[in-house]
């Protein structure tokens, strides 16, 4: 952008910056424009919705028109379950993911480290990992029963093999020549590990992070459809047994817009200046 | 002019003493890339053997700015690698201060070719790095102060190593080893991936900043101009396996004029020596 703008006005001297100034400005509407398509494409959906349902051409209990989902919407508000259903959902995501961060990024540090252990575990992993969580449910039924615990166990297995494996390789593909500087300076075991590793894998646990929080996000809805009996899953099937397709819909909506808000979230982990290094590109 | 002859020639009295002893060096990589299938020779199977090193004896004295010269790939920076402990030869040994190389030393620093700065700290910590050992923090951050002032980088402590140029960060690294206060110095080409300009200055710098802190300062480099510019003592290796091929004393004053005198004939014998037949 200042290579542009210096460009500009070496070549428009005479006229002291005006051609600069007005690309500036077309740029900036430009990127004002740009900035509410997004908003533009929701709306875009919902007038289609809405016109197509004033047409007519179909049964309206297989989709429901907007001006029904928004009455569902204000309904499921006003009697807390669509509240108490996110908060249940969230607490269990948090949960399990917490404890997935926590036990992957330890893991995953050992055998990045550790050589040996790693080529003892790794086939065990690549085992496992491909293996759908949802593949578990009969077990954490039957281990957990019907509750919080069997849903936090299921998501718990989506995080961990995701937070797990990216730990791996991130301690796994640190140049060499920051151990040889650490050992330059003389860094202890655990300075090496405070100096060099934990701040040389941040950046990829980071991402880590977020991809393993979508994927929670995702499995939380299969996960409460069949374990548990609240949660914005269970609304989703519990509806659908009383055939009330707008509130599937309200259902929907609010896991993409939570999934949006905590994915918005998350990503600020990236922002700061001893993560975003790794980021940067030259 | 005349101050810095003097100056060589106290450098040259403290010659007597012996500071690195590189004794008989050997070294052979495997080349495991290419590993023969059907050998049944368990010696091949192994894959096959590059001689680098063949039998390298070096002194060099307390002080001494040295230039480790040779043709592309012949082990310089291996050699190098060698003395600074990072790489095990696979037979002799490195004797220095009298005491056997096993290891790093701390008090040995190696200036990398590139990207030996810490990427997630900012220039202040990497420097900082160190000397992190210090107890006074204002001790400390005086003495990162003065270094990075002594490469020109004051203004730039906040920054991180993305954010500078190839030549900032090659002095913020050279800062983060003098900062140490180190004994000696290996610096392996530090100065091969900058443009020409920035290269010519930091030249300039080192031989200041050596005239400065008189320590012993091991420099390889594959420029001939470079490294008559520099150093005190030239050292070239053959190509692999490489063995010492001169040892050139160069006794110049600093600055020099590579064009003139006695610089120029060993500039135009290097040339020849290495296969390149003019000198531009």
């Amino acid at each position: 952008m200042l290579g542009n703008s210096r460009f500009c006005k070496f070549f428009s001297f005479s006229q002291t910056g005006f051609a600069d100034d007005r690309v500036r400005t077309q740029r900036k509407k430009h990127k004002d424009f740009s900035r509410n398509l997004p908003i533009l494409v929701f709306l875009g959906i919902l007038v289609m919705w809405h016109l197509v349902s004033l047409a007519k051409i179909y049964d309206p209990n297989t989709l429901p028109p907007p001006s029904r989902v928004i009455k569902a919407f204000s309904e499921l508000l006003a009697n807390g379950i669509l509240v108490r259903y996110s908060v249940a959902s969230l607490f269990r995501v948090t949960i399990g993911f917490y404890l997935a961060v926590l036990l992957g990024i330890l893991i995953g540090i050992l055998l990045g480290t550790w050589q040996k252990v790693c080529l003892m575990f790794y086939s065990l992993i690549q085992f496992l990992r491909p293996i759908s969580p949802l593949a578990w449910i009969p077990f954490a039924l039957l281990w957990f029963g019907i509750g919080d615990s069997s849903a936090i166990f299921l998501i718990f297995l989506s995080s961990f093999f995701p937070m797990l494996f990216s730990t791996v390789v991130a301690v796994k593909n640190i140049p060499q020549l920051y151990f040889q500087i650490g050992a330059n300076f003389d860094f202890t075991r655990l300075e090496t590990f405070k100096f060099i590793v934990l701040p040389a894998i941040l950046p990829d646990i980071v991402t880590a992070m977020r991809i393993s929080l979508g994927v929670a996000w995702l499995v939380v809805v299969a996960a409460e459809m069949i374990a548990v009996k609240s949660g914005l899953g269970y609304l989703i099937i519990d509806s659908r047994n009383a055939l009330r397709m707008d509130y599937v819909i309200v259902a929907m909506v609010t896991i993409g817009l939570i999934g949006l808000v905590i994915d918005k979230a998350i990503s600020q982990l990236q922002r700061p200046a001893f993560v975003r290094w790794k980021f940067e590109r030259k | 002019m005349k101050e810095s002859k003097i100056e060589i020639f106290d450098l040259k009295m403290k010659y007597g003493k012996d500071k690195v002893l590189v004794d008989d060096i050997s070294m052979e990589f495997i080349e495991r890339r290419e590993i023969p299938r059907d050998k049944k020779d368990e010696d091949k199977r192994q894959g096959e053997k590059v001689d680098v090193l063949d039998n390298v004896s070096l002194k060099i004295y307390d002080g001494e700015f040295v230039c480790i010269l040779g043709p592309s790939g012949c082990g310089k920076s291996t050699l190098l690698k060698i003395i600074a402990g990072f790489i095990r030869p696979t037979s002799g040994s490195i004797i220095i201060d009298g005491k056997e190389v096993n290891g790093p030393r701390p008090n040995n620093i190696f200036v990398f070719q590139e990207g030996g700065l810490f990427p997630w700290l900012t220039v202040y910590e990497n420097v900082a790095m160190g000397i992190r050992h210090l107890k006074n923090e204002e001790e400390k951050r005086l003495k990162v102060q003065e270094y990075l002032e002594m490469v020109d980088l004051i203004g730039f402590e906040n920054h991180y190593p993305h954010m500078l140029s190839g030549g900032m960060k090659q002095r913020a690294e050279i800062a983060r080893a003098l900062a140490v206060e180190p004994d000696i110095m290996y610096m392996d080409e530090p100065f091969s991936g900058l443009d020409f300009l920035t290269r010519l200055h930091l030249r300039e710098e080192l031989v200041n900043m050596h005239l400065y802190i008189q320590k012993t300062i091991l420099f390889v480099t594959h420029d001939i101009d470079e490294a008559i510019q520099l150093a005190d003592r030239l050292i070239v290796l053959t190509d692999r396996p490489s063995k010492v091929k001169m040892n050139y004393e160069i006794n110049e004053p600093h600055p020099r004029d590579i064009n003139t005198g006695e610089l120029q004939n060993i500039r135009q014998q290097l040339y020849l020596s290495m296969g390149v037949h003019y000198t531009l």
